[in-house]
This record gives structure tokens, sequence and C-alpha cells, in this order.
């Protein structure tokens, strides 16, 4: 069992070779004596620069890729319009009393379920579990969810985590619907937070938040004891961290990687036939992103439970990581990138640049001698 | 997607290109202008440091600082003048006057030894000493017969990388 690392510095050395990945072809080996003009020459890493000004991959992750727009013809605008009085008028509001009555039959049960059976755990677990798949049924319902389920239904076993990839928060609730998973989540403000501190709780949901480096810690700490726990609900991972646009998959934070059982994958892939599933973070709240799904046809998705992974004997957590994501991103189509989640809100470490000083600063240094 | 209260017009998009002497096509001018919209966030008009820094493959880059100072509150017209060393359709002079400018960090058409020391710094960090690294700098300017404290000017660079071996070019993604 590998020792559980807290410091960042020490996660920023195990992180594979950005620079496999970064286009290249730029900066190949120079040789020969080091003349004044291969110090003058800043053309590769200008290149480079400009490269990422004009596009990069990270960027590219979190981009709401807009549906081309089908309704300009005099035939089809109508349609169209019918379409939205359709869908505001008559589904929305049907879809608001479903998603009503529902939460009306979770709250009358789960309270009464949450404090008479105090003392009788495992029925109350049981039935919370259940009324947690139901009321994630009526969420599914009110977007009028069209959900593929494939492969065989994870077993509840002990030492087992699931790992998927991250779209939307939607991604738990469709998931939650088959199997009641504990997840372990940012924690929000609002009504979402609320809903965090209460209902979420009871299922052994674990919080972390993102700003706070000490916390890796402390929830990594967490992480192993809800596993050993033999009670305890499924824990469900995101080990992306963040939600990306389901056409790309960024690199897997290890933590779910490193405590010694069995990972399964699970990976979801959204139609954006009727409606782009993907929580643009940065550009709505949850409420509006919600609104957005209700308002819509339906939300189309296939999830794909596969085969559970272990680690291979002489491979590190992080090689394990990438390998689940590989599986993932080859099940739902995505494309890898290899870059941290969590450079959406913070810098990337400047041991990158220094590595590139490194390697240009031996390099002279070599060939001053040469010659 | 990002600020479009602003949509180009023709009338915009050539008078962008007049402005960069024709190195980009009308559509790498749209295209550059979505991507421009993407990355001004606040929509301000002009890209800040910090919507630069966000991209990380530019973060990372040794000469960053260097040039979020010539990129400092260029509007959209600036932006694509600025980059047009990097088209494909650039000259070869067009190009090295990019990098001498890179360089000449007052612009007075002269790069002192210290400048380019700065830019040498900037590309190896910690990794040489400082005095090794004048040593070095000195050694190969004298043997490319040039004084300690010669000023180089454009036509110089043009003589020490201008050939045809350099390669500085950026491919505009057009949907």
């Amino acid at each position: 069992m590998s020792k559980l690392s807290t410091s960042s510095s020490e996660i920023d050395l195990d992180r594979p070779n950005i620079e496999d990945y970064l286009p290249s072809g730029s900066i190949q080996e120079p040789r020969g004596k080091l003349r004044l003009r291969d110090l003058l020459d800043i053309s590769p890493t200008l290149t480079e620069a400009a490269g990422a000004i004009v596009d990069d991959s990270f960027t590219r992750c979190f981009k709401s890729i807009p549906p081309e727009p089908w309704n300009w013809n005099v035939y089809l605008f109508p349609l169209w319009c019918l379409g939205v009085v359709v869908r505001y008028g008559f589904l929305f509001p049907l879809r608001v009393l479903v998603l009503t009555i529902g939460w009306i039959i979770f709250l009358s049960c789960y309270f009464p379920v949450h404090t008479l059976l105090k003392g009788n755990d495992k029925l109350r677990k049981k039935l919370e579990r259940g009324l947690v798949e139901l009321i994630c049924s009526f969420f599914v319902a009110s977007w009028t969810g069209v959900i593929k389920y494939h492969g065989p239904r994870p077993s509840m076993r002990p030492r087992q985590v699931f790992v998927t990839n991250h779209t939307s928060m939607i991604d738990f609730i469709v998931l939650e619907q088959m199997t009641a998973f504990a997840v372990i989540m940012q924690k929000h403000p609002g009504w979402v937070g609320l809903l965090q501190s209460t209902i979420l709780e009871s299922l052994g949901c674990i919080w972390f938040n993102r700003s706070e480096s000490k916390d890796r810690g402390i929830v990594a700490r967490k992480l192993r004891e809800h596993v050993e726990g033999a009670d305890n609900n499924p824990l469900l991972i995101f080990p992306e961290g963040t939600c990306v646009n389901n056409h790309y998959s960024v690199m897997f934070k290890k933590g779910a990687f490193e405590l010694g059982c069995t990972v399964c994958p699970i990976a979801i892939k959204y139609n954006k036939i009727f409606v782009d599933a993907f929580w643009n973070s940065r550009k709505q709240s949850f409420t509006t992103h919600l609104l957005q799904l209700m308002t819509s046809w339906t939300v189309v998705c296939d999830v794909w439970y596969l085969e559970p992974q272990n680690l291979k004997p002489g491979e590190t957590p992080i090689e394990f990581a990438e390998r689940v994501r590989d599986i993932i991103s080859v099940r739902a189509g995505l494309k890898k990138v290899p870059w941290d989640g969590y450079l959406k809100y913070s810098r990337p470490s400047p041991k990158h640049r220094e590595r590139k000083q490194e390697s240009f600063a031996e390099s002279v240094l070599r060939r001053l001698e040469e010659k | 997607m990002g600020n479009t209260s602003s949509m180009l017009t023709q009338y915009d998009i050539e008078e962008v290109q007049e402005h960069c002497n024709h190195t980009f096509s009308q559509q790498e001018i749209v295209s550059l202008y979505q991507r421009f919209c993407q990355l001004d966030r606040n929509g301000c008009g002009f890209i800040s440091a910090d919507e630069f820094m966000s991209v990380p493959e530019f973060a990372v880059n040794p000469l960053f600082q260097r040039l979020l100072r010539m990129l400092d509150g260029l509007n959209f017209k600036e932006f694509v003048a600025f980059l047009s060393a990097f088209s494909s359709r650039a000259s070869l002079q067009q190009k090295v006057e990019f990098i001498f400018k890179v360089y000449d960090s007052d612009g007075n058409g002269k790069v002192t030894f210290n400048e380019m020391l700065d830019i040498l710094r900037d590309l190896t960090g910690q990794f040489i000493s400082e005095q090794q690294r004048e040593k070095v700098l000195t050694r190969v300017l004298e043997e490319a017969g040039y004084a300690k404290d010669s000023l180089l000017v454009q036509a110089d660079f043009m003589k020490i990388v201008g050939n045809s071996g350099l390669k500085m070019e950026v491919e505009v993604p057009v949907d």
C-alpha cells in the first residue's frame, strides 16, 4: 500500500511528463558547437507561446460547443416556435409538477424514516437508499431522461470504488437512480449545499473544498475510512475534479487509485442531439443549468459499467489512473488532454517552466564544450 | 460564445486585414476574433494578463512575462498585428523584426548586451549562474565578431538568425 502523499510538490513530481503530450516538433535536439545564432534564435519558444494564444487544448475542454442552428428557413422556423411553446408552456409546468410531487413524497417519507428508525440502522439505511434512488428517478423524469445502461450492474462488494468522467452534477443523479452511491463532491453554496449537508450526508457522502490545500490529507483519510467500512454505500469518485464538456477528459487525480481497492470504471456519454448536458460552471449557475434541462425535449445519455480494474504489479497509482482514464475515454469517445482540471481555478506550477529552462540550459552548456 | 456584443462586420475585417498587411485571410481573422472573445472573458475589449495566464500552455512558457508586456492592453486589431509574424504569409523580414522587438525591451532600435542577457536569463532560469551566462554570451558574441559592448540593430539580427531555416509559424484553426 503506497503512503499517502499530501504535499502538493510531491503530487507535481509524480505527474506524467506533460512534454510527451504537448506539441513539440519545434524543439529538436540541437547539435554542434554553440553559436550566437543558437542563443538569439528564440523562434521555437515564441512559436509555442503564439500557438497557445491562438488555440490551446485546455480551454477546448471547457468550451460549450453550440449546436448548428437548424431552424432558419420558412418551413422549419414555425415548427421550432411550436416546439418552444410546447416545451415551455406544456412540458415545463408538467415537469415542475412531477418534480414537486416527487419531493413531497420523498420528504414525507424521508424524515419519518430518518428520525423514527434511529435505532434500527440497517433498515433505516436500506430505506434511505431506496428513497434517494426514488427522488433521483423523479429528477430524471423531470428532464424526460432517456438513459441506457450497458454492462453488468455493479455488485455491492467491500473495498471497491467507482470512478467516472464528469460533465455536470447531473452525472451523480443519472448514476444514483440505478445504485445508491456515496459520492465525494465539492461543497457548494446555496440550495445545493443545503441538500448536501442534510440528505446526502445520510448516504455517507464526503465533502471537500477545492481551495484548501490542507484539505487533501483530510479527504484522503476520509476516503480510506469509508472504503474500509463494510456496510457503507459504494463510493463514487469523479477523478477529473471538475466538469468537462464531454468531448475531452482531463487528468485523473490519483487519490482514488491509491486506496488499494478495486476500481470500477464507469463511462458516461451524453447525446447532444436535444440538449448539451455540459454544465459550464463559469457561465451558468446550477439552477440555470437545471432549468435549461427541464425546458428541452429530453436528456439522452449512455452509461457503461466497465470491467473492474486492479493495480497491476509494478504500476504506480498515477499509471493506474492513466490506464483507467484511457479505458473510460475510449468507451465514451473522449480525447485525452494532459492538463489538471484544477488549472481552471489556479495557475500551473512553475516546475513546468523550470523543466524547459533546465533542458535549454543543459544543451547550452553541453554545446559550449563541443568543438 | 464569448462576448458577441460587437459582431465583426465586413468593414471591420477588411480594416484589420489592412492593419496586419494581409498576413491573415478573412476566415482566419474571424477565427481569431472568436478566440479573442473567448479569452477576453470580462468583455472589456482587451485580454488582461490574468486572462492570458489562464491558458496553461502559455503560462508554462519561459518568455511569458516578456510577451505579456508586449500583449498588454492590445485591442483586437493590434492583437492580430501582433500575431501576424506567425502567419505562413509573413515574410522572413517580419519574423526577424518580431524577434528583434522581443529583445529590444526599451524600443530604441538597438539591442544591448544586457537586453540579450535578460532573454537568456528567462530561457535558462536558475540552471546557469549569472556569471556563466555572461561568459557564454560574451564568448559567442566575440566568436561572431561582435564586441561585448556592441549594439545590435535589426540588420544584424537579420544576418544572424535570418535564413530560410527560421521556422516561426502557427496555424489558425478555421472551422
